[in-house]
């Protein structure tokens, strides 16, 4: 998908690799099928959590990126690891949608259902648009799991799917089936079926083999009985789809048209991490991450523990203050710090983060949102913590924020925070969430001298009295453009300095409780805060017709559906601008003037009104939320219908 | 190398650079006005770290001080270092971090019996196990003097207080327990008033790998005056104080006529000298692996009486120190892969090419 900060506008050709059967398969009579082409196609692999799917989703989706297509990805877990088997709170699905041109979302609905088992066909099969493919393992259709379920009578025999295409397929007695020559036992051939079916959709949709091979090989390599099961499993599925009569054709989507550059597949978690590792190479600190786990942001954790080569270190604190305060400690000292958390954890942080604000040292806060209040939905996507980050202290204490819009987007935008941390000596929210953390899509590689370089220059001398003939070093003097204070870091000679969480006095940083000196104080923290406005782009609005007369405005992970959404609208023939914030604090200077501009401003947020509250707030903007906390990402369906709504009811007078 | 790192008396801090230049006492007292109540046991507490630190050597700009909240927390305003006043009870975390990534500086943490155990009783504990190279000075006047007066997680039970009129009810903390039971490597306790041992006692924590943890009963003369008293005045010190000192038998009173015994049934206790073979007397060994016998040394004393109370360093047993071996991992990945290159990172294994 397109990020506004990535823009993808000469048509292009893609190389593919080669679609070709896996090498040693046999084929005895596979049956000459039509290939038809499509442009665009939404899978969702549903199973038990046990069942594999992730891996599963996560294969087809490396091989549908090598291929060149667009996609996008939304994997859908419990937050349980094993929820009792066969049932409903146990299912795990995944989600791919993959086109051959730029998509911006996972897909409203999918048109083919893999389902394991009868909880996952429970689960998702109103999803399943109708006329769709629905793939189902009969094997697990048991009496006994069906009524696990709740289903009385058998779905694949009462005619309650009749609007679908179903494709019932033995899927497990054929995996043990494939495998009774194997050294494995009937458990394992079992648990290898997620291999048959990842063969038959690669079948399917004539998906390249070779990636998953090698994958195969790396995991199981020190197994060579499970490797040489999994194989034969996979390639038993894709011979399945070549010679069973109930596939009549087979689908390819083409390569899309994307800018020209290196690729890769890359979840939101993992570009961050390379966001943060990248900011210190850039700004030649170290970068000292202090963390404690917590879903969906301990990724970040795990992946940033692999790079101690960059001089990353990764300390697992004793709690999420403890993370932060370390971090806090290590930016002191000079190094890049970093904590990484979700919603419960901020509120943690926040006395810290406070500390932060009032000693002005660079550290990066990173909430990877989910839903709330309290423990909420683990491992369910939100946006509700907006406020928290804007307000959630005591105090004035301004904090600025920026949020990535799509997975891709989390490296600048982890990027773009370090910049700021370190140019302004300030605390640095970056609000990702569960939905960003762990969906994926093809990423153009930037090349290394593209990426800014970031000056960390630290203070080396005396700033005060320094014509005297006792030059003083001042922590709280400020830099007249950015109104940031020096950094002297511990063992720079004559510097030495005492600062803490008290007032200090403007410009020495002596402990102070002069009231005017307060004042002036918590006014220029503010002042440093806003002046970081003038370093930032103004506020896109891509409106291509040009005549729009309603804004869409939104942040963060929503930009995919709104983007989407506003498509749809335009092909339909409607006139819409859309506009998305990557700052939210403070915002470009030019964001009045674009609302301003519009005669209905749509803000779409899963929280109840949050960024509508603050323009609102800000601009006396009569801002028309459309709130959803449902843990899943917006669909374009229901944003378009939200903003056609609008749209038609355009002439009748505003609310007041 | 440095040419300023040179091996010293202290090798736990062989990696912070030296100064040739000599230092005094003064040089490290900074302009700010103390503002601690007169009488405070915390002026000696100062003056004792400012009387020692010429000692160590090192270059002024690499000792950092970090303190949480409490009138103790306020002492790094006091030194000329590099000072960090933090919020409470969080400064053992964030020196932690300081530690860490910075082998270069001496770190020294300054917290109160309030900080420490009661808000900050989480990262003391997890600062301790992990032997972190920080030195952790806790001043312990059992009170919260900067709120003025409350009762702290070391006061003795029934203690009258603002917030406890009729006697606080919970039963309090001996901060040498809590540390010896948290895997710390050095544990030591002393007294304000005293300035060779409290001298002593920060000498060898300078000299320890890791985190060291030394308790200071500090008196607060304004909200819990003479909490140490029968340990300070020169009628009951003698028979309350027991004087630990490592390979030495474990004898104290007047005419050393108190000792420290097992008992068959395995309790560590005073006795009268009368009464037990010399041979009978345990002898303190604070490097014994063991903190068995520096946890039941540390039960000796009466929380309400202070009868039989050690100080001295309880433990003081080598571990590599967290911050090294975080160093010599990130110096076996570069030499196993060498220096990271991001191209190369950002690039991974599975790419395409549109061109
Ligand atoms: C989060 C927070 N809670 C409470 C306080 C109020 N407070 C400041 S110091 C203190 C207790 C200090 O006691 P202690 O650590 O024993 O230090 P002392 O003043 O006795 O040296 C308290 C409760 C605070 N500053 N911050
Ligand atoms: S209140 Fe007590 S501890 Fe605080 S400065 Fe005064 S005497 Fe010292
Ligand atoms: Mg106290």
């Amino acid at each position: 998908m397109t990020s506004p900060a990535q823009s993808r506008d000469h048509q292009v050709s893609a190389e593919t690799s080669a679609t070709s059967p896996p090498a040693n398969l046999e084929h005895d009579t596979p049956l000459d099928k039509d290939t038809v082409t499509l442009g665009q196609v939404v899978i969702r692999l549903a199973g038990d959590s046990g069942d594999g799917m992730q891996l599963t989703g996560d294969r087809f989706t490396s091989e549908t990126a090598g291929l060149g297509n667009d996609l996008s990805t939304l994997p859908d877990f419990p937050a349980e690891i094993r929820a009792p088997a066969g049932t409903l709170p146990g299912v795990s699905a995944f989600q791919l949608h993959f086109a051959d041109h730029d998509i911006m979302t996972p897909g409203d609905r999918p048109d083919v259902l893999v389902a394991m088992n009868p909880a996952a066909l429970k689960a998702n099969i109103e999803a399943l648009r109708p006329g769709g493919d629905l793939l189902v393992n009969t094997d697990e259709f048991t009496s006994r799991n069906l009524a696990k379920v709740g289903y009385d009578a058998n779905p694949l025999e009462d005619g309650s799917l009749e609007d679908y295409r179903v494709h019932p397929i033995p899927l497990t007695s054929m995996t043990v089936e494939a495998l009774a020559d194997f050294d494995v036992s009937k458990k394992e051939a079992e648990r290898a079926k997620n291999m048959f079916a990842l063969g038959l959709l690669c079948w399917l949709y004539s998906r390249p083999t070779e990636g998953t091979m090698a994958f195969l090989r790396s995991k199981f390599g020190a197994k060579p009985d499970i490797l040489a099961a999994n194989i034969a499993a996979f390639e038993a599925g894709w011979s399945f789809g070549e010679t069973t009569e109930d596939f009549s054709v087979r689908y390819e989507v083409k390569p899309a048209p994307m800018g020209a550059g290196v690729y890769r597949n890359i979840s939101g978690n993992l570009a961050l991490s390379y966001g943060l590792v990248a900011a210190g190479v850039q700004s030649g600190l170290p970068v000292f991450l202090g963390s404690y786990p917590i879903t969906p942001a301990s990724d970040i954790l795990h992946e940033l523990s692999k790079h101690k080569t960059f001089g990353v270190t990764t300390f697992q604190a004793e709690d999420e203050i403890a993370g932060i305060g370390a971090a806090l400690g290590a930016s002191y000292g000079g190094a890049l710090g970093v904590t990484t958390t979700s919603g419960p954890g901020i509120a943690l942080k926040s006395e810290t983060i406070g500390l932060a604000v009032s000693l002005e040292l660079p550290l990066i806060i990173i909430d990877v949102q989910r839903g709330g209040p309290s423990t909420g939905l683990p491992t369910k996507t939100e946006q509700a913590d907006l406020l928290q980050a804007m307000f959630g202290r005591n105090g004035e204490a301004p904090v600025p924020i920026v949020a990535p819009c799509s997975p891709g987007d989390c490296f600048d935008a982890a990027v773009e925070a370090a910049r700021i941390a370190i140019t302004y000596r300030t605390p640095v929210f970056l609000l990702s969430d569960g939905y960003l953390a762990n969906g994926s899509e093809p990423w153009r590689i930037p090349a290394v001298d593209t990426l800014p370089v970031i000056d960390p220059g630290f203070a080396t001398e005396p700033n005060h009295g320094v014509d005297t003939e006792n030059p003083e070093f001042w922590p709280y003097v400020r830099d007249p453009e950015t109104l940031a204070r020096p950094w002297a870091v511990p063992g720079t000679a004559g510097l030495e300095h005492r600062i803490g969480g008290l007032e200090k006095a403007d410009g020495s940083g002596a402990i102070s409780y002069d009231p005017d000196n307060h004042d002036r104080m918590v006014r220029l923290r503010q002042a440093k805060v806003d002046a970081i406005a003038r370093s930032i782009p103004p506020l896109q609005v891509e409106d291509p017709d040009g005549d729009a007369r309603v804004l869409v405005i939104g942040w963060g992970s929503t930009y995919g559906p709104i983007g989407a959404a506003c498509r749809k609208l335009r092909a339909a023939g409607h006139s819409v601008a859309q506009a998305h914030l990557r700052h939210l604090n403070p915002m470009p200077e030019n964001t009045e003037q674009v609302l301003r501009d519009y005669d209905r401003v749509i803000v779409p947020e899963m929280n109840l009104g949050q960024l509508a509250l603050l323009l609102r707030g800000r601009f006396l903007v009569d801002a028309i939320g459309y709130n959803r906390v449902r843990g899943l990402p917006f669909t374009s369906d229901e944003l378009a219908e939200t903003i056609s709504d609008v749209i038609a009811h355009l002439d009748t007078p505003a609310r007041t | 190398m440095n040419p300023a790192i040179t091996p010293s008396a202290f090798p736990a801090l062989d990696l912070v650079p030296k100064t040739d230049e000599p230092q005094k006492a003064k040089d490290f007292k900074s302009d700010q006005e103390v503002r601690w109540c007169p009488g405070c046991g915390d002026y000696a507490i100062l003056a004792a770290v400012q009387g020692f630190l010429p000692e160590l050597g090192l270059r002024r700009e690499n000792i950092v001080f970090v303190s949480g909240i409490g009138c103790s927390s306020r002492f790094p305003y006091y030194m000329n270092t590099y000072g960090l006043h933090s919020i409470h009870g969080r400064a053992p975390a964030i020196a932690t971090g300081l530690a860490v990534s910075r082998p270069d500086l001496s770190v020294w943490v300054i917290t109160g019996d309030g900080d420490a155990l009661s808000i900050g009783g989480n990262h003391l504990i997890h600062a301790l196990r992990r032997n972190v190279n920080l030195k952790i000075l806790l001043f312990n006047n059992r009170i919260y003097g900067l709120t003025k007066g409350q009762y702290s997680p070391t006061s003795e039970t029934g203690k009258i207080t603002k917030s406890t009129p009729m006697g606080s009810l919970d039963y309090s903390f001996n901060p040498v327990s809590v540390a010896l039971g948290a895997e710390a490597t050095f544990v030591a306790r002393t007294i304000d008033s005293d300035r060779k041992h409290l001298t002593s006692v920060l000498r060898a924590a300078a000299a320890h790998e890791g985190t060291a943890l030394v308790e200071i009963y500090q008196n607060c003369n304004i909200f819990n005056d003479h909490a140490w008293e029968p340990l300070k005045d020169g009628d009951t010190r003698d028979d309350m104080l027991i004087r630990l000192e490592h390979g030495e038998p474990i004898r104290f009173g007047t005419n050393g006529d108190r000792v420290v015994v097992r008992g068959a049934d395995g309790h560590v206790g005073v006795v009268a000298a009368s009464e037990v073979d010399d041979s009978q007397i345990l002898s303190h060994d604070a490097h014994a692996d063991d903190p068995g016998l520096a946890f039941a040394l540390s039960r000796l004393s009466d929380p309400h009486t202070l009868a039989d109370t050690p100080i001295g360093v309880f433990r003081d047993v080598s571990r590599p120190s967290y911050d090294r071996m975080a160093r010599e991992q990130m110096a076996a990945a570069r030499a196993a892969k060498g220096e990271g290159d991001l191209a190369v990172l950002l690039a991974g294994s599975d790419t395409w090419t549109v061109s």
